[in-house]
């Protein structure tokens, strides 16, 4: 059997990972139906609830200038599905080409990547994000480009390591004594080959990027208002903490119920590529 | 020969990180400057142009990293750019200690509590209580730190009205004896530290776990148990010193991320620290007092991590040896 349908059969016993996967597509139907399933328009301003409590009228409650909070959530699952792709797109691209750079040629260029990662590794990440963004300006764009590029020493440690195994492989060797390029040896026949746990390390990552987009929006720094984002609404719990807790409560459920997802999903696929644990089951 | 070996190697990242940073922080757009010039109508190109040579910004940016450099050396962090103008090293001092002592509590906290977890639902695997504890690992995980800050301020602050949510202090904090500054501080502390602390509980109770899995695995733990240890003796005396290790590690390399997770639970409860200092400097560009807590963060995260390369070589004699 197909190495992916063995790994696609491990994932569908693992109940978690099934809920998990459950839980991402629904969020994605969620941001594609936005339109349709929000009760109101998300910048709707309904000047005789302000800051009313959940009801009929408002199921989750409306904010301090009376716009409706589900309505906000659901366009605010847009922003969070798009940082979190594009931003891991940006750090999985420039950590398989590290990596694969690393891993493939070894020796000096090697040495001084890692040295690099070990870098990267020691700045407090949050730090030079909020950095960078205050001093670029907050704007979707500015925020998945930085999150990438601050997030990929993952990838690329896992690269490396998976090309340092794969490099004196028979099949790679008998690649290069044909003659084929570096470039089509690395893309074509190892890449490929390493890609599994990549995925996992990308799927995860999408949480992480998740959860610093809200922290950004969170401080102000992030997607800006009139904007939702999950982050955002939050912002305006803090503000009206003592009156309003749904505010608080339901964004932050979402961001839980999204990240959580995502991490029950990577969890169960990396358990279902490890080889390790396929006796166990 | 090994720590010389490691502090050697920390000073080179050292030096890096503060390049990497000097150059994202200069070559964004806009000038520390622009906040003094951009507001007052009154000042003209030439005033902007001697301005930015008064503090070196007219130079190319690796000449100014060098002036920066030298500075540094002897604790010279420059001046704020911001109005009190005062030495960037003297605001930064007073900001640290409050958010060391938040970050080391927590750590200890994560260190205790998250160990005997992990240990125990390994132990007892697919029990009621492991069960319990995934829930909560993979819920602590997943839930966004400041949002926990916020539900458990509603819930003790607003609602139960027993914990304070602002502040290191209250109003009449002078007026109280020792033992109540004392009880005064350690009231605004209580959540902080837990919510700082959130998500390496759920981290490490989760490595510990495995790693305990995975030695007890091992054909030694197997002898031990032929000879006829106990159950307790084989899992203390032999087990756990092995499964230890990584978790030292992982405490190491967690501490960038509170550092870093410190700007929004500062900013949150409002305690006047390093990160939110940071997050003030930030927003105001104030680019010395930035570049210095970018490298003192770093410093801070090295020291970490040379902390955990020490306790592993005390736990395992043989990375001394290498």
């Amino acid at each position: 059997m197909k190495k992916s349908n063995i790994i696609f059969r491990r994932l569908k016993r693992n109940k978690l990972a099934i809920a998990g996967g459950l839980m991402v597509l629904g969020v994605f139907a969620i941001s594609i139906l936005a339109p349709v399933l929000s009760p109101y328009d998300p910048n709707e301003i309904d000047r005789y609830n302000i800051l009313s409590g959940p009801s009929k009228l408002h199921l989750f409650g409306t904010d301090d200038l009376g716009r409706d909070v589900l309505s906000r959530m659901i366009y605010g699952s847009r922003i969070s599905l798009l940082v979190g792709f594009v931003a891991v797109g940006i750090s999985v691209l420039i950590g398989i080409m590290f990596g694969s750079i690393a891993g493939y040629y070894g020796g000096v260029l090697d040495r001084i990547i890692m040295r690099f990662v070990d870098i990267m590794l020691s700045i407090p990440a949050f730090f030079l994000i909020l950095a960078v963004i205050a001093f670029v300006g907050p704007s979707i764009w500015n925020i998945m480009i930085v999150i990438g590029v601050t997030s990929w020493m993952g990838v690329a440690r896992l690269v490396r390591a998976e090309f340092m195994s794969l490099r004196s492989r028979e099949y790679v060797l008998s690649a290069r004594s044909l003659g084929l390029s570096k470039f089509r040896i690395i893309a074509r026949h190892m890449l490929p080959n390493s890609l599994a746990p990549v995925l996992v390390s990308a799927i995860l990552g999408v949480a992480a990027a998740i959860l610093v987009e809200s922290g950004l929006s969170f401080l102000g720094l992030g997607v800006q208002p009139p904007t939702a984002s999950w982050g955002n609404i939050l912002t305006l719990g803090k503000a009206n903490i003592e009156i309003a807790w749904w505010l608080s409560v339901y964004p932050g459920l979402a961001i839980l119920i999204t990240v959580l997802g995502y991490n029950l999903l990577g969890e169960g696929l990396r358990d279902a590529v490890d080889p390790r644990l396929w006796e166990d089951r | 020969m090994f720590i010389l070996k490691k502090i050697s190697e920390m000073l080179v990242t050292l030096l890096g990180i503060t390049i990497l940073s000097f150059l994202i922080i200069h070559l964004a757009p806009g000038k520390p400057t622009d906040i003094l010039t951009d507001l007052n109508p009154k000042v003209t190109p030439e005033m902007r142009e001697r301005l930015e040579k008064m503090y070196g910004l007219d130079k190319p940016v690796l000449v100014q990293y060098g002036m920066w450099l030298k500075r540094v050396v002897k604790l010279d962090f420059g001046e704020s750019f911001s109005t009190d103008r005062r030495p960037v090293w003297d605001k930064i001092k007073e900001k640290i200690p409050i958010t060391l002592i938040i970050n080391i509590l927590s750590l200890v906290l994560i260190f205790v509590v998250a160990v005997p977890i992990g240990i125990y639902s390994a132990v007892k695997r697919y029990s009621y209580f492991d069960k319990a504890t995934t829930v909560f690992v993979f819920v602590g995980f997943a839930a966004p730190s400041f949002w926990i800050a916020l539900l458990l301020m509603i819930l003790f602050g607003v609602k139960l009205d027993l914990l304070p949510i602002s502040g290191i202090r209250s109003l009449d904090h002078n007026d109280l004896t020792y033992f109540g500054k004392l009880l005064d501080y350690s009231s605004h502390l209580i959540l902080p530290v837990f919510v700082s602390a959130i998500g390496g509980l759920a981290g490490i109770s989760r490595y510990m776990r495995s790693g305990m899995l995975e030695v007890i695995r091992q054909d030694y733990i197997t002898t031990a148990k032929a000879k006829g240890l106990t159950d307790k003796k084989v899992i203390y005396g032999h087990a756990l010193r092995n499964a230890l290790l990584p978790i030292i590690t992982i405490l190491g390399l967690s501490v960038p991320g509170l550092i870093g997770g410190s700007v929004i639970f500062e900013q949150i409860f409002g305690i006047p620290g390093m990160g939110r200092l940071f997050y003030q400097s930030v927003l105001g560009r104030d680019y010395s007092v930035v570049m210095g807590i970018l490298t003192i963060g770093a410093i801070l995260t090295l020291i970490g991590n040379l902390l955990a390369d020490l306790g592993y070589s005390l736990a395992d004699p043989r990375v001394r040896k290498t």
